[in-house]
């Protein structure tokens, strides 16, 4: 076995690797709940390559093909439906594990300084997510698919100028058809799996440079011994992993309880419509994206048209999203944790949680006054949150951080 | 365990409040099928034979998977099920022509291989039961949740024949059976999860414990770097 580990270490860094990231990667002792979904993410992104790999065998992108090739899945390959329960619930699971990572990242301020970029890759794979399962639910090719696909896509056509030309190089015909299906097909098993598997490995070699931060906000590199080991690190492996494994399990009996005993989880992770064949002729009375993207959606509905024009309410959504990458640069605070903040950030946590949550909830609603009112309320203060952070951030008392980590 | 009270909290908000949203406007009846109650099943398919698939086809089924799947014999899917000329390896088209369709109710009758998906189980039971007189229509007939329906009242000799409950059992057996065709994975995946829940539980405990005992150095201070 040592023969074998110098063969492969003197010709390529395998012990060196493994130490770095695993058995000498030094990770703060005191983690808690919040700091399971990351390796969770990484799961359920496995899950979604590998159950993809499998259904894209047996899928057809092609418009007159698809509805039926995924209700064949479902039906005449072996285990297809269990493939396809897999991947369908992998997309709605890997949004709720990024969703509880990123507001982790929030509550213990683990976006700031020395943490930017680990921050900013992160939001990039969000967004590479989001377009990521937007192409994913065009292929089945219901009656959601094909709508949703069409509400997203005109969005670019209202780009001033060159909107129109835009919208039909995307769609490769002038409407949602046979073209988009092929393209969107091209991208979501190839393109955006590829871009997604690159950037998380950039997130990891990101964070594996700075260290993890950890519920108390303190640097564990500032205390270290002689060995140059932080006192209040622990090897990742096996400390870590170990821990991972049960958070695992817990995540695959969610997971299971949702593929096994309510796969549509109520329309939720699949909706009714689609189960409907794509229909150009037809528009369902309710459209609306799957529950991960309606934030946005709501933010996009909430800014009335202009100069007769719906792309204000486009930059709005872009925005909402984009706002994020600032993030690092719009938080004054001294202290990281949640723990330590003062009053008024913890208010404008609340709120803005409280405003994200209910955007979400109001993009699956049909537009009613009161929604369109409480859609702008709540955007007003979902962008207030960021607006105003160099503010709240900069005033009310922190308490004292601790030289070293607490709860352990 | 305050972090899970927020988490779980968090939860119910996102999902719990959707709930209210799936709504619909016409109060729909339960329709309390139970797939796996194999004798309703097949009552179901006979009926649907019988009642339903002169006009409408579930083609995303095929006849002989109906009979493997509810333990059905060879002669009992073609004495059963099969309309005479076909193969049990056929999808189950409807019997009628495109042509005589649109003549008689102004379109195709829908295929309904994935309506107990798309509208529900207790929108079909409802649907069924729910035509009433009205002499305005040319069948003679509405619907209390599918306004101005072209379909007419198909269960009428069925429900003459019989008392109410066993009416209502027949319409029950009939959406039980759309229900399985919508999704004839419904029939193993309940049970097949119960095993797998059975397995992680038991997972679910050794990883506990052996993450117990690793981290017993860590509590202790024991661990020391190489």
């Amino acid at each position: 076995m040592d023969n074998n580990k110098n063969w492969i270490d003197q010709r390529f860094p395998l012990t060196k690797v493994w130490n770095e990231h695993l058995a000498e990667y030094y990770t703060p002792r005191n983690f808690n709940f919040w700091y399971f979904f990351g390796s969770l993410a990484i799961l359920v992104l496995v899950i979604q390559l590998i159950t993809g790999i499998f259904l894209t065998m047996h899928f057809k992108p092609e418009a007159g093909l698809a509805f039926d090739s995924v209700e064949y899945i479902m039906r005449d390959v072996d285990w297809g439906w269990l493939i396809r329960y897999m991947h369908s619930t992998g997309a709605s699971a890997f949004f709720v594990v990024v969703y509880l990572h990123m507001y982790r990242a929030l509550i213990y301020g683990s976006y700031k300084a020395p943490r930017e970029l680990i921050w900013i890759i992160g939001m990039v794979i969000y967004i590479a997510l989001m377009a990521e399962a937007f192409m994913g639910y065009v292929l089945p090719w219901g009656q959601m698919s094909y709508w949703g696909a069409q509400v997203i896509i005109s969005l670019f056509g209202s780009v001033p100028v060159i909107g129109p030309d835009l919208l039909v190089w995307i769609l490769g015909d002038y409407a949602v058809g046979d073209a988009a299906l092929n393209r969107f097909f091209s991208l979501h098993v190839i393109a955006m799996p590829l871009i997604l598997v690159v950037l998380v490995f950039l997130h990891i070699v990101a964070l594996h440079t700075v260290g993890s931060n950890n519920p108390d906000g303190i640097e564990i590199k500032k205390n270290k011994d002689k060995n140059g080991i932080p006192k209040d690190g622990i090897p990742f492996h096996p400390y870590y992993s170990v821990k991972d494994i049960v958070g695992v399990v817990v995540f695959l009996m969610i997971f299971s309880a949702v593929i096994f005993f309510a796969p549509a989880l109520n329309g939720y992770f699949l909706e009714h419509a689609n189960f409907v064949e794509a229909n150009p002729l037809k528009t369902p009375e309710h459209i609306a994206p799957l529950w991960y993207l309606t934030p946005f959606y709501s933010v996009l509905r909430a800014i009335p048209p202009m100069f007769g024009s719906q792309f204000p309410g486009v930059l709005a959504m872009f925005a909402a999203l984009l706002i994020f990458f600032a993030l690092p640069w719009l938080d004054r605070s001294k202290v990281k944790s949640i723990r330590y903040r003062s009053l008024p950030y913890k208010i404008a946590l609340g709120i803005f949680v409280v405003s994200f949550v209910w955007l979400g909830y109001l993009g699956m609603q049909p537009v009613t006054p009161m929604n369109a009112f409480l859609a702008r309320v709540f955007t007003a203060t979902y962008f207030g949150f960021f607006i105003l952070m160099p503010w709240f951030t900069s005033i009310g008392q922190t308490k004292p951080v601790p030289e070293r980590l607490t709860g352990v | 365990m305050k972090n899970i009270k927020i988490f779980t909290a968090f939860i119910l908000v996102l999902f719990g409040a959707n709930v209210i949203a799936a709504s619909s406007n016409v109060k729909l009846e339960s329709a309390n099928t139970d797939i796996s109650d194999y004798d309703s099943l097949k009552r179901g398919a006979k009926h649907f034979m019988n009642y339903c698939s002169g006009c409408h086809s579930i083609e995303l089924m095929r006849y002989n998977r109906i009979g493997q799947d509810l333990g059905m014999s060879e002669d009992e899917v073609v004495s059963d099920l099969l309309y005479a000329g076909s193969k049990s390896g056929e999808k189950m088209k409807s019997a009628i022509s495109t042509s005589a369709s649109t003549k008689w109710f102004g379109g195709t009758p829908p295929d309904l291989s994935l309506t107990s998906r798309s509208r529900g189980v207790d929108w079909i039971y409802s649907y069924l039961k729910g035509f009433y007189p009205d002499p305005k229509r040319t069948f003679g007939v509405n619907n209390h949740v599918l306004a101005n329906a072209s379909m007419p009242d198909v269960l009428w000799s069925l429900r003459q024949s019989k008392s109410a409950e066993a009416f209502d059992q027949d319409v029950r057996d009939i959406t039980n059976f759309l229900d399985y065709v919508g999704e004839p994975a419904k029939l193993v995946r309940v049970d097949l999860g119960i095993k797998v829940m059975l397995f992680l539980a038991v997972l679910l405990v050794l990883s506990y414990l052996l993450k117990k005992e690793y981290w017993k150095d860590v509590k202790y201070g024991k661990w020391k770097a190489k």
